[in-house]
């Protein structure tokens, strides 16, 4: 019976995980522009961002640390952070694992910003449009919930959010925009 | 103890995050830099030393820091 619970808790939190997940995406993509998104100023944007990321990862950890405890899944410590070693669908688990692993990458150097600068949080910060769709396709080929019908319909949810966000605040739709910032600088002092 | 911001120009984009977190002390300009309020430089008293230090880790091209006077 608890097994059941760690196994319940599993599947819920992978699912809350990858929903929170793709908010992370959608407000990262809609405050790259540095225009305001889906009216909130670009501060708040920035610390939904932040904050959705790091309750995703909270999630994901939950995801993890129970599935070790899960007689089926069979996942080993090492398995965790090295993918495709583990007993349960080696492919679909180890998309998981590669996920993991390039979201705690873009959150160390996240967290790190201001020590690494600002070139090298960015290359690492791109890992996050790997790490995502790596995600999603995980959940549609491992686990219980494979293939069902809510579970397609969230996943159908979060991709069609992270595509709306990604056209809707593309440049090149944004004739009507502030024009670019200048450089110059002469005026100021 | 009052601090002065310091903006590094070049690396600013006039994003405007630091304006939203610290609107005592800074506007933004027509095109979204930040600009002071008052003439002379940023300085940043202590009751909003939080919002400041905020603004320096939050600013998208970490182009602030917090110096003291």
């Amino acid at each position: 019976m608890s097994t059941d619970a760690l196994w319940y808790l599993a599947r819920g939190s992978g699912v809350v995980s990858l929903i929170l997940f793709t908010v992370v995406v959608a407000l990262g993509i809609g405050t790259r522009s540095g225009r305001p998104f889906a009216g909130m100023n670009r501060l708040v944007v920035a610390s939904v961002h932040r904050s959705a990321a790091l309750l995703a990862l909270v999630f994901l950890v939950i995801h993890v640390v129970t599935l070790l405890f899960d007689p089926y899944a069979q996942l080993n410590l090492v398995d965790v952070l090295l993918p495709f070693g583990s007993g349960y669908r080696p492919f679909w688990v180890g998309l998981g694992t590669l996920a993991l692993d390039l979201a705690l990458a873009v959150t160390i150097t996240s967290l790190l910003r201001d020590r690494i600068g600002l070139r090298a949080w960015k290359a690492v910060h791109w890992l996050a449009y790997a790490m995502w769709p790596i995600a999603l396709v995980h959940g549609i080929g491992s686990g219980t919930d494979r293939s069902t019908l809510w579970l397609l319909a969230i996943d159908a949810v979060c991709v069609v959010s992270v595509i709306a966000v990604a056209v809707s605040s593309h440049p090149a739709l944004k004739a009507t925009s502030a024009p670019a910032a200048p450089k110059t600088l002469a005026w100021r002092e | 103890m009052t601090r002065a911001l310091i903006v590094d120009w070049t690396a600013c984009e006039g994003r405007g995050l630091c304006a939203g977190l610290l609107p005592e002390v800074l506007t933004q300009d027509k095109w979204g830099y930040p600009q002071n309020l008052t003439p002379g430089p940023i300085l940043v008293p202590d009751e909003l030393r939080g919002p400041a230090r905020q603004a320096v880790r939050m600013c998208p091209r970490l182009a602030l820091r917090l110096e003291s006077e």
